[in-house]
Parts: C-alpha cells; sequence; structure tokens
C-alpha cells in the first residue's frame, strides 16, 4: 500500500521514557540519521543525575528532545508536535509539551497499574479524556519486539531491551528516512555480540514494517533537506566540538596539548573525546582531584606545553586558588567551565549560567584573566580555539564558558580545514639566548612577557605565587611594586580587547526600541525570538556576546542605539550586574533558573511587554 | 643542551644571586648545601633540571638554585610536578616539600604520586612543626605536642612518613638528617639515581620553633645509641661500641647484644625486601620509651617499576602506530559528512 507523503517545514519530536530504555540512543540515532540526510537540527538531551532511577517513577524519566527542518533551526522547540512516550511517568512529565492536536505514540504495555501508581495516576490517562486533543498511535512495543526475536535464542530481558529500536524504525517509516545509518551504527556497537547485532537491525526493522503495514497513517512526512550555506557538515555535540577545538589550538601552534581533569558532569565527555586521541599527541591525565587537575595544567604549561582543564562549578571552584597561581605566573592555560544548576551540588544534569561572576571574580586578590564563551553545540569549536589563541598569545590563564545544554546538545556543523583556522604564534623567548640577562616579567606593547621554558639554555629562572618585582620577577613585597603589578596585570587582560573582533549586532535592528543582550546557550533562543519579533514589524535588535571579559572595545557605544537592554540569562542575573557595572545603563534581566533553556514564547512576551510599556 | 664545550659545573653554579632568608641556624642551610653539592654530579645541565615547592618556609628553597623553579601553592607542588614530568620526562625534576606541606594539606597529592611512580625525586623537610606559620603542630608532632596552636597538649596521633609511602606502593623510601651531611649528601646521591619516585624525608631541626625535636638521634652524646644506619646486606648493628643489632624473634624484631647472638637471628638489610621494609618503617618508638627499638637512617626500600611518564610515551607511540600520526583534517571532518551545494 502506497501512502501519501506530506511536506513539513519543522518537526519538534520529544523522545521520553524510564532512563533505561535507551532514549537518549534513540534520539542521538535519529538526529544522526536527520542530519545525514541534510536537516538543519537542534537537540535538547535531558535526563535525571541517577544513573538508573527507580523504574517506572517520574524521578526516572529520560527525555530527548529534538527539532529538524529543511528551514534554519536554532533551537529544540518549545512545544513538541510528537511525544513518544514509553511509560505512564514519560508521559505524566511531557504531555504538557505536547502541542494541540499532536502525535502522541504510546507504548501501552508502560501503562500497566503498576506504571500508572508509581506515576501517580489513578485511572489510565489512555482511557480518559487525557487524550481528546491528540492523535494517539497506541502500539504494545514490548510484545511487537518479543514477537520479533522470538526464533532469537535471547531471554525476556535481553529482548525488551531492543525497544527502542522498535520505535526508532517506526519513527524512520513515519518521516520516509532509510535505517542504514542505525544499521551501520548497531553493527559497529555490538561488533563482539553477533547475536545481538542481529536482534536489533531486526527490531529495528519490524519497527519499520510496523508503520507500513498497519493502518496507522494515512500518509507519511517527510521533511526536506535545508538549504544551509554551502560546504561540507557533519553533526557534532558541544563537548565533542570543544575537544576538537583543543586538538586544533594544539596542532596549530605545534605545542602538545596537555589535558588534565577530574570527572564531572557534564565535563567529563571532553576527557573521554580527548583520551580517544592520543595519536594526536594529547597527554590526558585523570587526575586524584579538581586541585590536582589543575596544578598538573599548571605544570605541563610550565614546561611549554597546551595546558587544558575542564570541569562544573563545583571542581571550579576547588581549582580557585591554583587558577590564581596561573594568573600571577603568567602562563598560558585554558580552564574550560561546562557549567550546571547550582550552588553546591545542585543540580548535576541540569543547564545553569550562573557561574559567569565565578569564571569574573571567583579568586582571592586581584586576579583578572580573559573569559570567552560558547553560543552553540558547535561554537564550542571556535570558542575553544579563541580561548587557546588568547591564552598562548596573551601568556594568561582563559576561561572557556559552556553548559550542560550545549555541551550535550547537537547541530549540523561546517566544520573548518585546517588551513582556514586562524594562525596561534606561543609567545617562546629567541632559542639562541644573547648576551641580554633575561628578565621573566619584561613585557612587550601588549604587556605580555616572554615565555621560557625548562631545557633552554641560559633562560633559568624561578617562578612564584609570591608577588614579583617588576620586571625581575623576585620576590617583592614593596606596597608600590605592588599596586604597579596589579595594574599592569588588569590592564594586560583589558589589551586583549584589541586582538578580538568588534560587536556586531548579531540579529535584527541596528538602532531601535528594545536590545537583547546574551551570552552563552541563549543564542539560539534569542535569536529566533527576535527575528519573529521583527517579522511582527518590532524594532528589537539582538547582541550576543562570544568575549565576555574584556569586552570589545565598541560594546558601549552599541548599547547606546537601544532605548531598552534586556539581558536574558538562565541565573538570577550575573551579566546584567557586570554591564551595568561597566557601561552604566539601565540594562534590566530577564531570568530564569529552572535548570532548563528559554522557550521562544518567554523570551518575545518579555520583548513584547517592553513595547506595551512604551 | 649547550654546545659549547664548558668546564664542568661545581655547586656555586647552583646558587642564585638571592640573599637566603631561612633564620640563623636553620637546617634548611645544610641541606640546601648538600643539595647544591651534589647537582654537578647529577651529569644533567642547569636547564634540563627544575626545582618545585609547595609553601612553607623549606619552599623557598627554588629561589636559591640556579635552575628552572616554581614556588607552587601550599601542598600541590607534587602535583604541579605530575603534570610537568608527563609533558616533559627528561627533565630532572625535584620536589621540595615540609611535613605540613606533604602530609597535612597535600596528603592526596603526595599518595597519588607516589602509586604513579614518577621519576622525580621529592626531599621532605620534616621538622615536625609548622614554622612559617609561627609554631603550630604539624602531622609529624608527637601526640600531647604542647604548641600555640595547641597549648594543653595535641590530641593528633603523627603520621609516619615512611610508613605512609610505602603504604603507598613507593618504590624508593630512605630517611636522612640535617646534622650529618656525609649521609644525607649519600642518600641525595642515591634517591637521585633511582628511577621513580625518590622519598627522602629529612630530620631537619627548626631552632626557633622546635628546637631540639630531633637531638637525641643527631647529638652526638646519643646519636649510636639511638640510630640504626641501613646498609645493604650487611646486619642491623648499633651501640656506643656498635655492641648492639637486630634480630628477629619469629616476626619480631629485638635488640641483641652482638656478641651472644646467634648469626642466624640477625636481620640483614636488604633494600629489595619488601616485607622487611615494612618492618623497618615501624622501627617508630618514642625514644624515651623504655626498651625502644632504634630509629633507621638510610635506604629502606628499592624497587624497579614503570614509570608513568614512560607508560605515557609509549600509549603515544602505540597509538600514532595504529591510528597513524593524527590528521586535523580528519578529525574535523569525522565518518559522516554530507554536502551542501
Amino acid at each position: 500500500m502506497t501512502k501519501q507523503v506530506e511536506e513539513k517545514q519543522e518537526v519538534t519530536i520529544v523522545f521520553a521514557g524510564d532512563s533505561g530504555d535507551g532514549i537518549q540512543l534513540t534520539g542521538t540515532q535519529f538526529t544522526n540519521t536527520n542530519a545525514l540526510f541534510g536537516n538543519d537540527i537542534s537537540t535538547f538531551p535531558n535526563y535525571p543525575a541517577e544513573i538508573r532511577a527507580p523504574q517506572g517513577t517520574l524521578a526516572g524519566v529520560s527525555g530527548f528532545q529534538l527539532k529538524f527542518g529543511s528551514i534554519e533551526v536554532a533551537t529544540p522547540g518549545d512545544d513538541c508536535d510528537v511525544l513518544v512516550a514509553m511509560n505512564a511517568a514519560a508521559f505524566k512529565v511531557n504531555i504538557a509539551r505536547l502541542k494541540k492536536h499532536g502525535t502522541i505514540i504510546i507504548n501501552s504495555d508502560g501503562f500497566n497499574a503498576r506504571d500508572l501508581k508509581l506515576a501517580g495516576y489513578e485511572t489510565s490517562p489512555l482511557e480518559d479524556k487525557s487524550l481528546n486533543d491528540y492523535r494517539t498511535i497506541q502500539i504494545d512495543v514490548t510484545k511487537m519486539t518479543r514477537t520479533a526475536l522470538e526464533d532469537s535464542g535471547l531471554g525476556k530481558k535481553e529482548m525488551d531491551r531492543s525497544r527502542n529500536m522498535f520505535v526508532l524504525g517506526f519513527l524512520y517509516y513515519m518521516y520516509s528516512r532509510k535505517l542504514e545509518g542505525t544499521i551501520e551504527f548497531i553493527k559497529q556497537k555490538f561488533a563482539k555480540k553477533p547475536d545481538l547485532i542481529d536482534a536489533n537491525i531486526g527490531v529495528l526493522k519490524a519497527g519499520y514494517h510496523f508503520g507500513d503495514t498497519s493502518e496507522v497513517f494515512t500518509s507519511r512526512y517527510n521533511v526536506k533537506a535545508a538549504s544551509l550555506p554551502a560546504g561540507s557538515y557533519r553533526n557534532i555535540m558541544g563537548n565533542q566540538a570543544a575537544a576538537l577545538g583543543l586538538i586544533a589550538a594544539s596542532q596549530k601552534s605545534g605545542l602538545d596539548l596537555f589535558y588534565g581533569s577530574y570527572p564531572i558532569t557534564p565535563a567529563s565527555d571532553i576527557l573521554h573525546e580527548l583520551a580517544k586521541h592520543k595519536n594526536f599527541g594529547v597527554r590526558s591525565f585523570q587526575a586524584e582531584d579538581e586541585i590536582a587537575a589543575m596544578c598538573s595544567v599548571i605544570g605541563a604549561s610550565f614546561g611549554g606545553k597546551l595546558g587544558i582543564t575542564a570541569s562544573s562549578g563545583p571542581g571550579i571552584a576547588l581549582k580557585g586558588e591554583a587558577i590564581g597561581l596561573g594568573i600571577m605566573l603568567e602562563l598560558p592555560m585554558v580552564i574550560v567551565n561546562v557549567q550546571r544548576g547550582g550552588p553546591s551540588t545542585g543540580l548535576p544534569t541540569k543547564t545553569e549560567q550562573a557561574d559567569l561572576l565565578q569564571a569574573y571574580y571567583g579568586r582571592n586578590g586581584e586576579a583578572p584573566m580573559p573569559i570567552v564563551s560558547a553560543s552553540t553545540p558547535s561554537d564550542c569549536f571556535n570558542a575553544a580555539y579563541e580561548a587557546c589563541r588568547i591564552a598562548l598569545e596573551h601568556m594568561t590563564p582563559v576561561f572557556l564558558l559552556s553548559d550542560g545544554y550545549i555541551a550535550n546538545g547537537s547541530e549540523p556543523w561546517k566544520f573548518p580545514t585546517t588551513a582556514e583556522l586562524p594562525s596561534i604564534t606561543p609567545k617562546f623567548v629567541p632559542t639562541n639566548k644573547g648576551e641580554e640577562t633575561y628578565l621573566p616579567y619584561k613585557r612587550d606593547e601588549n604587556l605580555v612577557r616572554d615565555w621560557a621554558v625548562p631545557g633552554m639554555a641560559g633562560y633559568e629562572h624561578r617562578i612564584g605565587g609570591l608577588e614579583k618585582e617588576v620586571d625581575t620577577g623576585n620576590v617583592s613585597y614593596d606596597p608600590d611594586n605592588h599596586e604597579k603589578m596589579v595594574k599592569i596585570r588588569a590592564e594586560k587582560v583589558a589589551k586583549i580587547a584589541d586582538s578580538i573582533p568588534l560587536q556586531i549586532v548579531n540579529n535584527g535592528a541596528e538602532k531601535g526600541d528594545v536590545l537583547l543582550l546574551s551570552w552563552g546557550s541563549t543564542y539560539g533562543v534569542v535569536k529566533t525570538a527576535v527575528k519573529q519579533c521583527n517579522e511582527n514589524g518590532l524594532a528589537v535588535g539582538h547582541i550576543h556576546l562570544t568575549y565576555l571579559s574584556p569586552f570589545p572595545k565598541n560594546l558601549g557605544e552599541l548599547l547606546k542605539n537601544y532605548t531598552h537592554i534586556i539581558v536574558p540569562e538562565i541565573n538570577n542575573g550575573q551579566l546584567v550586574k557586570i554591564i551595568r557595572d561597566q557601561f552604566l545603563v539601565d540594562a534590566k534581566g530577564l531570568n530564569k533558573i529552572k535548570g532548563i533553556p528559554f522557550s521562544t514564547k518567554e523570551i518575545i512576551e518579555a520583548i513584547e511587554q517592553k513595547f506595551e510599556v512604551a | 643542551m649547550s654546545e659549547v664545550a664548558t668546564k664542568p659545573l661545581t655547586a656555586k653554579d647552583f646558587a642564585t644571586d638571592q640573599d637566603v632568608r631561612w633564620c640563623p641556624g636553620c637546617g634548611d642551610y645544610s641541606i640546601l648545601k648538600q643539595v647544591q653539592s651534589i647537582m654537578p654530579e647529577l651529569g644533567r645541565d642547569k636547564e634540563d633540571i627544575v626545582f618545585i615547592s609547595g609553601i612553607g618556609c623549606s619552599s623557598r628553597f627554588p629561589y636559591y638554585m640556579n635552575t628552572y623553579g616554581m614556588h607552587s601553592i601550599h601542598g600541590r607542588a607534587t602535583a604541579v610536578a605530575s603534570g610537568l614530568k608527563i609533558s616533559r620526562p627528561e627533565l630532572s625534576v625535584w620536589i621540595i616539600t615540609g611535613d605540613g606541606d606533604a602530609l597535612s594539606i597535600g596528603g592526596n597529592h603526595l599518595i597519588h604520586m607516589i602509586r604513579r611512580n614518577f621519576d622525580v625525586n621529592v626531599l621532605l623537610f620534616n621538622n615536625e612543626i609548622y614554622g612559617l606559620t609561627k609554631g603550630q603542630y604539624s602531622p609529624t608532632s608527637p601526640e600531647g605536642k604542647v604548641t600555640k596552636s595547641t597549648p594543653i597538649g595535641s590530641l593528633d596521633h603523627p603520621f609516619n612518613p615512611l610508613k605512609l609511602c610505602l603504604g603507598a606502593d613507593s618504590t624508593f623510601i630512605a630517611r636522612t638528617m640535617d646534622r650529618d651531611p656525609k649521609h644525607q649528601r649519600e642518600i641525595l646521591l642515591r634517591g637521585s639515581q633511582h628511577v621513580g619516585t625518590s622519598m627522602i624525608e629529612i630530620y631537619q631541626n627548626c631552632n626557633v620553633f622546635n628546637d631540639g625535636a630531633f637531638e637525641v638521634f643527631t647529638d652526638k652524646g646519643s646519636k649510636l645509641q639511638e640510630t640504626l644506619f641501613l646498609e645493604q646486606g650487611k646486619p642491623l648493628i648499633f651501640g656506643a661500641e656498635r655492641e648492639k643489632a637486630i634480630a628477629l624473634d619469629g616476626p619480631n624484631p629485638r635488640i641483641v647484644n652482638l656478641a651472644e647472638a646467634n648469626e642466624g637471628d640477625l636481620m640483614i638489610h636488604d633494600e629489595t625486601n619488601r616485607f622487611q621494609a615494612q618492618l623497618l618503617t615501624s622501627f617508630f618508638d618514642d625514644p624515651k620509651m623504655e626498651g625502644h627499638l632504634p630509629r633507621p637512617f638510610g635506604v629502606f626500600y628499592a624497587e624497579d617499576r614503570y614509570r608513568y611518564e614512560e607508560a605515557m610515551e609509549e600509549q603515544i607511540a602505540f597509538a600514532t602506530d595504529k591510528f597513524g600520526k593524527g590528521n586535523l583534517d580528519k578529525l574535523l571532518s569525522g565518518n559522516n559528512v554530507w554536502t551542501v551545494s
């Protein structure tokens, strides 16, 4: 039976189930297949902190949201068109996000009496009026999977592990996608367990054929390839992009990469990625704690390598004293903070932008350092590369701020070639030392000192955390010298503004009533909201900051072009404080502190409110 | 690395122009002198030697060594050195630390560095007191120690540093003292020759805040009675007239009169024997105690075990061999590329 194919511009799907249901894998596979097909995509994995939270409970629900389209996709979407719910708890947690008349695909086996009780339902939502507004497709996925695997010789438990493949196959049919990519993935993943290859591929195909032969659909859907700028693309997640950016900087600067870190959510994937690439000379070191990770980086940088560490808020707090040493030593190094909800242990698997002030001020004494932030999953590459460039060319520790949302999210990436990447020139002393005495803290016009590393004859010198005399670097307690050095270190960081691009108005009106001033992972949602407001005739501009310290030199001028400045942040108001402090403008915060990103709607409402008041 | 043939280095070549700022009479002076004196014997160029310290009186040390050096932060010299050694395995790296720096605030890094067995030399200046902060008890101060922070006596049971290191699978542990330059020099040289983490505990007198803490071991009148200088392959003999020895009574050591002892019962020093080393680290009695064992000095234990940084180099070579030298363009493109024209 041939079904009609209906074109869609964009579709948002939420996969939801128990944290053991393979939801993240299903979402990732669906994403990769659509990316390879040529759709623009944005994803948002949302899972509990517990590896295996109690089965069937609301706390144990794992979700994966993605939006794919034939038009530009900058966010994973507010509400979804399709909800896949593997059990009653997953249904309960996510049903509010389903659009009216949206489609819900339900695993009916996940709605038995026990599931309903765990989810807190008195009566089954499948049997009352809860689903009246939606198009419901009920499938007993467990039964279908077991039937497909009848002759496999696998036990029930093992069979049930393939249930996610049935759903994936079903969706591939629904959206007219091919199975090849996922089949290849299954073959690689289970290379050592051939019976699981057959089982998973079998169930994937069974799901696909079920879509074809059952009378569930009268039509299939297609989302055409997006008209992205010409070039070669791949799909990439934020943490992976950050790791590649670090390796690229290592290769372009000619310095081996040393990566010292301690496992922490959501930064660990950077360590996992880097550890795979030892053939690039990457020395990845899992230290005994966060402090050791930071200190090992200082040792590596002292030794002339590109020293990098990454962590999240709690780990960054532990590294604080050593980062201060890095600032005092004026050695190049990059500290990546993949932010998560805080304070303390906070919300490990949820996103937040609440460590900006920690990056700015979270050290003892006057300890300024440059801060760069990443805007999207693929932008983690650019930001990581740029952080390394600034560190090596300006002899300073640099903060790179990412967050859980973009670290785990993914999108198509028009990747650069090696030749296209800007050069990075470390500030080494000349190999052949002349007659002149080497002064470790003598500076160039940018106040940057020269880098001499062990092994270089004639440059032997001692550095440390005690205040240093200007030029010589000898220990000095002289009051005037201390004041001078504090000012020099601050001015050195401020002068980096000379080597970074001027700020542009990223989207919308160059002048007007309202400016949205954002940073980090809010880029996509603010861009989408501003675009919609512009289409509705509102004079709204959008400036998105990559460089948070120092700011681009023209930022103050740009801010003067708008009557109202709104600073949207996933925190209780941090950038807004710094903007008000540095530019004396009446910027107002728009804040959300729920561990999840803004929706487009929330941003638009805030903009419209300004216009109503005006 | 210098290509020009120069005259051999001397101890003076390793001194800097900085004024040494330890208190007059401090045991650190003796250690600085011995370290400078053995430097030419390493056979390394000055630029290939690095001294790294934490915080404390002893940690000023790198400023006085004309090599590369870093005065880092409290307790972290070991962690800094770990990163340096992974990055630059060929360097001769020396860690200068004290009892507070290494065993209190830096205890975690110390044991982890030891188990990884980086090829570094650790000089642990043990003076059983916090000197730089003006006289609080340290993790090696004896029970009941009266200090500024413990006016009625310390409640802490002290660490036995070498036992702690051996517990972390140290591959080289030795003890020496500031007041015996000849022995100190010998042990420093032995440590520098050991490939792996060389843990050298140096009893060092703080004449301002803890004067005489080790007097019983260093003073001429009691030294021969109270100390046991270990010599490989020889019985453990001590005493004013070298008349006493250690014999084994089952698993337990006891002091015997050498002349009357059965030769077969005598404990013979074997620095390759881990069990014996464990026994020797337990010779840690309070010298005021009746029937106490003498305190051993010398090399307790030495073992050859793989070094983390060498294994890291091997992994890099293995990965490069298996996957080819990294190609950045291939890495950036990945395996699933699509083209938009």
